[in-house]
Formats: C-alpha cells, sequence, structure tokens
C-alpha cells in the first residue's frame, strides 16, 4: 500500500541544507499499525507529512495504492488527502467557531456533499466515536479527549485507507488518552492502516510494527 | 464545493469578529453613502436648475449690450457698443411679428429707507410687461402703471423683505419711499417669490425703467427680456432681433442675444460635470473602504493561518481556500454597500424634506455604480488575502498553533 524508496527531505535553512529524512525505504501493507518513533528533529514530522501528501519528497518515490504521488499538482495531492487519507493532530485543529457536527461535516462540504447527506453521516460518525450527545457542541465546550473523538470521527468520514496520528495522546489525560487509542486500534482493527508518531515508549509498544529514526534514517524495525 | 458552503463559511467567520466586521462595513457604507448623497445633491442642483427656468418660460431671449466673442485681432474701427436703449426696446415689438412683448430692464444698487429705516437693494427698472415674462404676481396693490415705455413716474412696487423690513406691520401702500435722494410712492407689493434665477425677487424694488434709467444716470439699459410668441419660433426670432439692431446700429453686431435654451443647456452640462465630479471624490472614499477590506482580510488570513494548514490537510485545494477568503471579502464590501446604500437613500429623502425645493434623488447611474463598485472593490482587494491564503505551504500553517 505505501512504498518509499530513498525517500530524501532537504531543507535549506540559512546557508545549510538539513537531512530531515536521508534515503529512507519503507513499505507498509494494508491494515498494517505502525508507530514512528525518535528524538526531537529526527525527521518524524518531516516523514508523516510526506506520508500525508502535505509535503514532496526532494528525492526518491512515494507510491501511494499504486500511484506515484510525490510528484503530483498541488490539486491532485488535495485530493488524495481528500479520500485517501486522514489526520489526527496532538493539538485536535478543529475549527473552533462551528460545531462538532460541522467540524465532522467539512471533508465532505471540500467534496461537495449534499447537506442532508452530510448531516446525516456526520451524526453516524458522531455516534462511532460515542460522542451522539455532542453534535451541537462548539469545541471550547468539549474536554479533550471528547475534541480528539471528533478529530478522529472527522479523519475517518471520507473513509479513508490511511491514516496518520501525530501525537494523538500527547495533550490528553491518561484515561482519555486510552478511549482515543483504544478508538483508533478498532478502526484499526477493521482494516484501516494506522501510523501513529509518537514519543510515548508505551504507545508505541502497541503498534505492530516499530520504526525507529535518528537523524532522517532508519534505525531499526522490529516485525 | 457548493456556493452556499462558500457563504457560510465567510459568514461564520465574519461573525466571529463582530466588532472587526461591523468597522470595516462602515467604511464600505459611507462610501457608498457618500456617492449616493453626493450625486443625489449634485442632480437635486441640475432639476434645481431646470425648474427654476421652466418657471420662467422657456421662449425667452435674452438681449444684453455688447458683442461676447471670440476673436483673434481687436477691430480697428467701433471700440464701445452702442447702448441699448428704450427705442431699440420698442423697436423690437413694433418690428417683429414673433416677438409678443419685451421687457427692458435697468438695474442699480441703492439705499432704500422708509422713515428711520434704511436698506441697501436691488432696484430694477422695467417695463409692466416684466410682470408675465418673468411671471411674477402682485400680492397687493398694483404693478407698475402701463403709461408708455418712454414715462416714468415717481411710483414703486416693492418685495415681500422689503415690505417687511421697511414697514414692519404698517400697510406700505400710499407710503413714500425713499431710493437714493429721489421719493417715490409705494403702489404694490408683489407675492411671495423667493429665489429665481439666482436673484431674491423678495427683496427688489420695481420702478419704471424710464425713471430707473435717470436715478441711476445710465444711458443703456442692463438687457431686454424679449418673449417668442412660440417655442418653435426661438431661432427666428433671435434672427429677426439681431437683425433690427444691427439696422438700428448702422450695420454693426454690437449686441448678445442669448437664448434660454442654449443658457440652460450649458448650466446643465456644468451641473452634470459636477455630479460626476462629487460621485468621483466620493468613489475615492470607497477605494479607502477597499483598502480597509484588504486590512482586515489579511489579518484575518494570518490569524487563521492554523486554520487554513487544516483545511488543507482534510482535502481543500488551493482555489476553494481562495474561493472562500474571496467570499468573504465580497461579503464584507458588499454587505457594506447594502448598508450603505439605504443609508444614502435615508439621506436624500432627508435632505429632500427639509429643503424641498432641492429634488435630490441619486440619478440611476450613480446608484448602479456604487453597489457594482462596493461589491468589485471587495473583489478586487480581497484578491490579493485570498491568493496569500490559498498559497499558505499546509505544513508551515499547520505548525503555528
Amino acid at each position: 500500500m505505501i512504498e518509499l524508496q530513498g525517500v530524501t527531505r532537504v531543507f535549506n535553512v540559512g546557508d545549510t541544507q538539513v537531512r530531515a529524512l536521508d534515503g529512507l525505504d519503507l513499505k507498509v501493507d494494508p491494515g498494517d499499525y505502525l508507530a514512528i518513533m525518535g528524538p526531537s528533529g529526527s525527521g518524524k514530522s518531516t516523514l508523516l507529512n510526506i506520508l500525508g501528501c502535505l509535503d514532496r519528497p526532494s528525492s526518491g518515490t512515494y507510491r501511494l495504492d499504486g500511484r506515484e504521488v510525490g510528484t503530483l499538482s498541488d490539486n491532485d495531492m488535495a485530493d488524495v488527502r481528500l479520500h485517501k487519507i486522514g489526520f489526527v493532530f496532538q493539538f485536535f485543529h478543529l475549527v473552533p467557531r462551528l460545531t462538532a457536527q460541522a467540524n465532522v461535516e467539512l471533508p465532505m462540504v471540500f467534496a461537495g456533499l449534499a447537506p442532508s447527506e452530510r448531516a446525516k453521516r456526520a451524526r453516524e460518525a458522531l455516534g462511532t466515536v460515542g460522542l451522539s450527545g455532542r453534535a451541537n457542541h462548539r469545541p471550547p465546550q468539549l474536554s479533550g479527549g471528547e475534541r480528539q473523538r471528533v478529530a478522529l470521527a472527522r479523519a475517518t468520514i471520507m473513509g479513508p485507507a490511511l491514516l496518520l496520528a501525530d501525537e494523538p495522546t500527547g495533550n490528553l489525560d491518561r484515561a482519555s488518552g486510552r478511549e482515543v487509542v483504544e478508538l483508533l486500534e478498532r478502526m484499526n482493527a477493521r482494516g484501516l492502516t494506522l501510523i501513529v508518531v509518537t514519543h510515548d515508549p508505551e504507545l508505541g509498544q502497541r503498534a505492530r510494527r516499530l520504526l525507529r529514526l535518528v537523524d532522517g534514517r532508519q534505525t531499526n524495525e522490529s516485525v | 464545493m457548493r456556493a452556499f458552503d462558500f457563504l457560510y463559511y465567510a459568514a461564520g467567520s465574519l461573525r466571529g469578529h463582530r466588532l472587526r466586521t461591523v468597522l470595516t462595513l462602515l467604511g464600505t457604507a459611507v462610501g457608498v453613502a457618500a456617492v449616493i448623497l453626493l450625486t443625489a445633491l449634485g442632480e437635486g442642483a441640475r432639476r434645481y436648475v431646470r425648474n427654476e427656468f421652466a418657471a420662467v418660460g422657456s421662449n425667452l431671449l435674452i438681449v444684453l449690450p455688447g458683442k461676447i466673442e471670440t476673436s483673434g485681432a481687436a477691430p480697428i474701427f467701433g471700440g464701445t457698443p452702442r447702448d441699448v436703449t428704450l427705442a431699440d426696446a420698442e423697436a423690437l415689438v413694433r418690428r417683429s411679428p414673433r416677438v409678443r412683448r419685451v421687457a427692458p430692464i435697468s438695474l442699480g444698487q441703492a439705499p432704500v429707507g422708509y422713515r428711520e429705516r434704511e436698506r441697501q437693494t436691488t432696484v430694477i427698472g422695467s417695463t409692466p410687461d416684466l410682470l408675465a415674462i418673468r411671471r411674477l404676481a402682485v400680492g397687493a396693490g398694483r404693478f407698475l402703471p402701463d403709461v408708455g415705455t418712454e414715462r416714468g413716474g415717481p411710483v414703486c412696487v416693492i418685495g415681500r423683505t422689503i415690505q417687511r423690513e421697511l414697514f414692519r406691520t404698517e400697510n406700505p401702500l400710499g407710503k413714500t419711499l425713499h431710493i437714493g435722494d429721489w421719493r417715490f410712492r409705494v403702489i404694490g407689493v408683489m407675492a411671495d417669490k423667493g429665489e429665481s434665477l439666482g436673484m431674491d425677487m423678495d427683496d427688489v424694488v420695481i420702478i419704471p425703467v424710464a425713471t430707473g434709467l435717470r436715478v441711476f444716470n445710465r444711458t443703456s439699459l442692463f438687457r431686454i427680456l424679449v418673449e417668442v410668441r412660440t417655442h418653435e419660433q426661438i431661432q427666428d426670432a433671435r434672427r429677426d432681433v439681431i437683425a433690427i439692431f444691427m439696422q438700428r446700429h448702422e450695420g454693426e453686431e454690437d449686441v448678445t442675444v442669448i437664448t434660454q435654451d442654449s443658457v440652460l443647456s450649458s448650466l446643465d452640462k456644468l451641473l452634470i460635470t459636477l455630479t460626476f465630479a462629487l460621485g468621483g471624490i466620493a468613489a475615492v472614499s470607497l477605494a479607502v473602504a477597499g483598502l480597509g477590506v484588504m486590512n482586515v482580510m489579511l489579518v484575518a488570513v494570518s490569524e487563521r493561518t492554523s486554520e487554513i494548514g487544516l483545511l488543507k490537510a482534510l482535502g481543500a485545494t488551493r482555489g476553494q481556500i481562495g474561493t472562500a477568503f474571496l467570499a468573504e471579502a465580497a461579503l464584507l464590501s458588499s454587505a457594506g454597500g447594502a448598508i450603505g446604500l439605504a443609508v444614502g437613500y435615508a439621506g436624500a429623502g432627508a435632505l429632500g424634506r427639509i429643503y424641498p425645493a432641492l429634488p435630490a434623488t441619486p440619478p440611476p447611474w450613480a446608484v448602479v455604480s456604487a453597489v457594482v463598485l462596493s461589491a468589485g472593490v471587495g473583489l478586487i482587494f480581497g484578491v490579493v488575502p485570498a491568493l496569500r491564503a490559498s498559497r499558505l505551504d499546509p505544513v508551515a500553517a499547520l505548525g503555528r498553533r
């Protein structure tokens, strides 16, 4: 499903070049559960951005579902993000002035779905994450765990093949964090490919595979 | 993404910053209201002048002494023009069948007094026909007696202001009025007339024209008002008048004959230009309002950087992001335009009630262009912020929080 070959990402910082990723190879099968760990500056976020089609590799190839996506146009990349990829962030990234339901509807708005269809599917998705009663609440009225579950409902509303989670529990207390992880793993069990970036060794150990990054290179892979 | 969704998103973010939205709306509203009010004023002035001229009558010729013309070299012979005299005026009626009547006019400023009260005012010398030609009306007593143009007499008709200021509550009829060193008997008071062709017809004293020439020691008339029988004959009558004067003045065309129409059309042109100029000045304020819209939108973009990053991560295209911000700018400025339209019309209406003589209605072209301009200003000044939003790098945008 995911195939990275010799992916390198170079940033220009002032006069010097920084290699955030340095010739990385990676294969992820459909339905896989991969954790990416590593110290700050090891290239975790850069890898996540490239996997999420938010950024392009400087060199190397990235094939998603057999299609080379590293060289797509901006609009085609947006289309890949819309239909194939879901994001969950450490800081939730909900739009504060929109209700939980409206936040979940956002991707469907970009896809041009009819409002009635959007409302129906958003309600179902909120039900799946256990927030049926919170559809009309705005993010400031929700707890951290509830916000992350809204974000999760939003990330999966378009039926993506790949879910990218960037420190999904980093801003949550233990109980809420556990709930969110359980939700993620339940979705993974139903066939959703899950990639989690984390500092938390406990969360990292739960994944089926662990990718350790140091200086943009893979240091080990436990299978 | 559907059109309604763009508007909903835009309206939602505008609601989020009420004060800022209201202030920006005010900017555009003031601009549009200014365009509408100022052009309404200009248009009102134009219609006011038109009405004034219509009240005086459209088959009027005005004869002025002297030739107004553009010429390269000064003529070798004939320096000063000949006087326009009472005999000239009489000749016009006698010799042109197209002329119905004439009113020779002399004019001067003099102190006018009754007992201890005195007032500097305009003294018009004319004949009884002035009443009909200028569509004036007598309020009390009678107008100048028909004793022949060459004969005068120490009688006068006064305007309402003169009556009020000099006679107060006394009945002026039969009283003696001083004009300079001369004494006149008041035989009539004019009805209220107000401003007419730029002259306050209430603040005048009218005396027989022959007397007027003597009082002010003049030999030439100020002008002659010539009423032509029908409007169609006005150009022929004009030629008649010039021909008669040339005959009487030894072949020299030393008078200027202007038609009411030409005066009206040149004033009309002037006032239309003025209206355009006023509209243009007001449009500048619209452009300034556009800068306000741009400023607010740029702030909105930098404020919502992380939101834009999120929307991109969720799959929004550049075009969708740009359109959403453009919709917000357009919504902002056209809502302001709508408010300005309402305020402008209300203002023009209020103006019309305060000054009923000034029919202040904004011309349709100004209304249409103000509305189009206000929406256009939002679109034009929204482009830069929208482009900036659409070009944000999602990674960098998401990184900020």
